[in-house]
């Protein structure tokens, strides 16, 4: 008997014998703003309240300037000396992704620039599948990250977020809210633990 | 380089360094009951460390309240959840029958394990046939179920956490002490101390930012060069043959996406039906944890990546045998959120290792003993029954009442020190006598009014080592009132409790 | 409506007033009491260390002291927890599910069956931090528990909010254990007074000169603690304030 014949038939044997069924699950997100303004403003409360950082380009302004604009004090360098990786044709970076490439290659990356599937209005997450990220371990590996986040694709809540068939589509789909952050040592909040330092969230409609 | 973290090579020591040894439970020998109570006294015995703790911990609790409080389908959220566990668990075998094929579809190994011995094995296995030498881990309970660490040890494999709690136990030769927060139970200066010996970084800097820079820098080498990176897992979809898994650091997401192997142990009880249940638990889990909306990484692998191989070992370890447990199977609808460590009173002052074992707090009085019922025998009376646990379970579990409900399967099958047994077995015969009961009083009394202080406090008093006892009522018991004023046809008294 | 008094064994030894005040108490709203002579205890000590069958004697001895009554009132959180809801090592019959079924706890029985809404001879100009014992607030549902969402409610302070003078202070930590836990005093003694401390410093900076409660056993850890530090706190019953005691 294999060990999965044991378990399953362990499991058979044992289980409690009542009928429970699977409850339905409301949505929850009447409360939400209907209007994409005030969407978009939770959104941006609630990202900067996880330790992302929200910026609005200013009219005319080039995502280019304002990528410039968001991480020029956080590098530890100077922006002309920072390396660049761009997922997204708005942005020319300097340092192609390429799907095989080895992740250890991505390992000196100090911007990765990537365009965000959906935002999650209730956290100020957003998400990325395989897609977006064309080389998964770039979102962690850079120091910082920056997203472009289409308004138009801000849901309200998680229980709308896990509504959509991108789930069941990609390979691996992540929320990212805000950067990555520890209170391991004494409950103090440290960001920037093990992944990306910072999280600027841009808004950008996206090109068709 | 860092650049928003502190100089490194300035020497900052905070306000709250001490120079409090950090208390070190001993741990209790193979075969003896843990002695939760001499635990807690030695970790009380650190009274910096104590506090700490205590305050920390409250934090979390008082967090997670905010959160609850400012839901208004709170309660319904935890009733959702419950009614998804329960109606999964009910229908565990056809799930996890579902959640495999699909996997396998996706191209993902599925493997089976009954017990932690056969993960090991099975995940050793898959090591040696890619020539694995090192691997990163993110953080995984059942993992530390499972003893793997200790087993990789002893075939040479070397395991990185990267998890900074667990890295910070791991270096220290410690076991985690929550489940969420692992080195809870330490104080920066602790940390310090340790990063300055394994990790080379300034013994007198405390500051967290400057001890956390230190171990990323050490740990990201570390994570280039891995041959594997194994995770746990949250949930497991049975829908899409999925597992998420979530995290503050992103340190699992770095585990399962820079090496080209991916393993993941899971515990069959982590299996949900579909990913719109994600919606309810996603909501529930970091709040009832650290009171955040959601954790910084919420991971979905549904494949292995492109040029990558993925591997599942679900694990039973016990948990086919608890879904048969009419009382108890209930508990597996945990979802590993540590709500109920947070709460606990005990929990906070006595200190997760105070347990001893894999699972501290309310948690671990209701899982250990069916590991093993004598070793733990004693963990379901580090209780009060407050039921503070049960209110805060994200799915409900009753966990106040499956603490009660173990000490009377402990006390049946026989765990019970033979001193305990006697003396209740005697006090249910004093107590089913009213002539015996009142002498027992009587006498009771009588050696309060009447001992010296030296034969009523003493180490055999318990009661006695922190508190006073009682004193014997003046004009006797309320038995002794009522017989003088009410028994001989005395007409009630109105003027409140003057007469006697 | 007969009413069977059970007076915990704890009360009875140590805290007779308690017992006292209770009785007095529900003579004063002109209730029918009774207190059966030869009762002795309802089978907690036994029962809470997972001892049942060896609690069986004295179950069956309390239901047989209290059949034959409607309804039988308590002022003991711990106890009433215990036979509505775990008094199970003695057979189920029609006799102890009566029991079982008609046992309230002082607070429920004057706030929820008589609806009291006035204590006027009650005179307590003192301030006091109002203890919800786990076993009253958690297991028998005298008011929300800080943890869970919902509207706020408290029977107790609802009844106590009705006596003169008095003025109820709020803690840090509302509904923390104390760390009575019956036979957990014991068993975990340092634990258990480092709780009982810790409650007793938070009603002391929040103000409070009375500690109250509905459970005497938690008094009676609490000031057994607050005796050995030399805490000025003073413990009170509710049945006693509720019956007239003005210290």
């Amino acid at each position: 008997m294999s060990a999965r014949d044991d378990i399953l038939g362990a499991i058979r044997a044992g289980k409690p014998a009542m009928n429970a069924p699977a409850p339905a699950v409301p949505s929850y997100d009447d409360g939400y703003p209907q209007d994409r303004e005030h969407l978009t403003a939770l959104f941006a409360e609630r990202l900067t309240t996880m330790g992302g950082i929200w910026q609005a380009p200013t009219d005319g302004q080039n995502l280019d300037d304002a990528l410039q604009e968001a991480l020029a004090d956080k590098l530890g360098k100077p922006f002309e000396d920072a390396v660049i990786a761009s997922n997204v044709s708005e942005v020319a970076g300097n340092r192609g992704i390429n799907e095989n490439d080895d992740p250890t290659t991505l390992h000196d990356v100090d911007i990765a620039v990537l365009r965000a599937t959906f935002g999650v209005a209730e956290t100020g997450s957003v998400a990325f599948t395989e897609k977006e990220l064309t080389v998964n371990a770039v979102a962690y590996l850079a120091q910082h990250l920056v997203v472009l986040l289409d308004p138009a694709e801000i849901v309200t809540n998680m229980h709308r977020a896990y509504q959509r068939d991108d789930f069941a589509g990609a390979r691996y789909t992540v929320f990212h809210t805000g950067p990555s952050a520890t209170a391991d040592i004494e409950g103090v909040l440290v960001r920037g633990a093990q992944g990306v330092r910072s999280l600027t969230v841009i808004a950008a409609t996206a090109n068709a | 380089m860092s650049t928003n973290q502190p100089d490194p090579a300035a020497t900052i020591q905070s306000k709250t360094a001490t120079r409090e040894p950090q208390p070190r439970p001993a741990k209790a020998p193979d075969g003896k009951r843990v002695d939760h109570a001499r635990s807690a006294k030695q970790f009380l015995n650190a009274p910096e460390h104590a506090k700490s703790h205590d305050t920390r911990v409250w934090a979390m609790r008082t967090k997670r309240d905010k959160q609850a409080h400012t839901i208004e389908e709170w309660e319904e959220l935890r009733e959702l959840a419950s009614q998804i566990k329960t109606h999964t668990l009910t229908n565990l075998g056809s799930y996890l029958e579902e959640f495999e094929a699909n996997a396998k579809a996706n191209g993902i190994h599925v493997h089976w394990a009954r017990d932690g011995a056969e993960h090991n094995r099975i995940i050793h296995e898959i090591f040696t046939d890619h020539g694995v030498k090192s691997v990163i881990k993110a953080k995984s309970m059942l993992m530390e179920e499972c003893g793997f660490r200790h087993y990789m040890d002893g075939v040479g494999i070397e395991i990185i956490e990267t998890d900074l709690g667990e890295r910070i136990q791991q270096l220290d030769g410690e076991d985690p002490s929550h489940i969420v927060v692992p080195p809870v139970h330490k104080m920066r200066s602790d940390v310090a101390r340790l990063f300055a010996e394994k990790l080379g970084s300034d013994p007198e800097n405390d500051d967290a930012h400057y001890l956390a820079g230190a171990q990323r820098d050490a740990t990201r080498p570390l994570i280039l060069d891995a041959d594997a990176g194994m995770t746990g897992a949250n949930f497991a979809v049975a829908e899409t043959g999925g597992f998420v898994v979530c995290t503050n650091e992103g340190n699992a997401d770095l585990s399962a996406n820079v090496p080209n192997l991916h393993v993941a142990s899971i515990g069959i009880e982590k299996l949900v039906p579909r990913v719109e249940d994600m919606g309810v638990f996603i909501r529930l889990l970091s709040r009832s944890a650290l009171g955040s909306p959601i954790t910084q990484y919420t991971s979905h692998f549904r494949g292995p990546k492109q040029g990558g191989e993925m591997h599942i070992v679900l694990v039973d370890n016990g948990r086919s045998k608890r879904l048969g447990m009419d009382k108890f199977w209930s508990s597996l609808k945990c979802i590993r959120c540590g709500a109920c460590m947070n709460t606990c009173p005990v929990y906070r002052r006595s200190g997760g290792l105070s347990y001893g074992a894999t699972y501290a707090g309310p948690l671990g009085l209701i899982l250990n003993p069916s590991f093993d019922a004598h070793r733990y025998s004693n963990l379901p009376f580090a209780s009060t029954l407050n039921g503070s646990c049960t209110n805060v379970c994200p799915v409900k579990i009753n966990i106040h009442e499956q603490i009660f409900g173990w000490r009377q399967v402990l006390a049946e099958e026989g765990h019970l020190p033979w001193t305990k047994k006697t003396a209740l077995s005697a006090a249910g015969k004093v107590l089913a006598s009213p002539k015996g009961y009142r002498a027992a009083i009587k006498t009771t009394n009588s050696a309060l009014k009447h001992l010296p202080r030296w034969a009523l406090y003493n180490r055999m008093n318990a009661w006695g080592e922190g508190r006073e006892m009682p004193t014997p009522p003046e004009h006797g018991t309320f038995h002794d009132w009522y017989k003088r004023n009410r028994l001989s046809g005395q007409t009630k008294a109105t003027t409140g409790s003057d007469s006697r | 409506m007969r009413i069977g008094l059970f007076v915990p064994c704890f009360i009875d030894a140590f805290y007779p007033n308690v017992g006292i005040a209770t009785l007095e108490l529900l003579e004063r709203f002109d209730c029918d009491v009774d207190y059966p002579f030869d009762q002795t205890c309802c089978g907690q000590p036994m029962v809470n260390s997972g001892c049942h069958a060896e609690a069986r004697a004295t179950e069956a001895l309390f239901v047989e002291n209290f059949a034959k009554y409607d309804v039988i009132v308590a002022p003991s959180g711990s106890c009433v927890h215990q036979v509505r809801d775990n008094l199970t090592a003695v057979e189920q019959t029609p006799e102890v599910k009566h029991v079982r079924e008609n046992t309230l706890e002082l607070v429920e029985f004057l706030h929820d069956v008589l609806k009291v809404d006035a204590f006027p001879w009650a005179n307590f100009p003192h301030r006091v931090g109002y203890h919800d014992s786990c076993n009253t607030l958690r297991n028998l549902g005298h008011g929300k528990p800080s943890e869970l969402h919902g509207a706020y409610f408290s029977k107790p302070r609802a009844l106590l909010e009705k006596v003169a003078g008095i003025e109820l202070v709020t803690i840090d930590r509302p509904d923390e254990c104390c760390g009575f836990g019956g036979t957990f005093s014991v068993t975990e003694p340092e634990v258990s007074a480092q709780m009982g401390r810790d409650k007793i410093a938070d009603h002391g900076r929040n103000g409070a000169e009375y500690i109250v409660s509905a459970d005497s056993s938690c008094l009676m850890h609490q000031s057994g603690c607050g005796a050995r530090i030399g805490a000025p706190i003073r413990f009170k019953h509710i049945a006693e304030i509720l019956n007239g005691a003005t210290q």
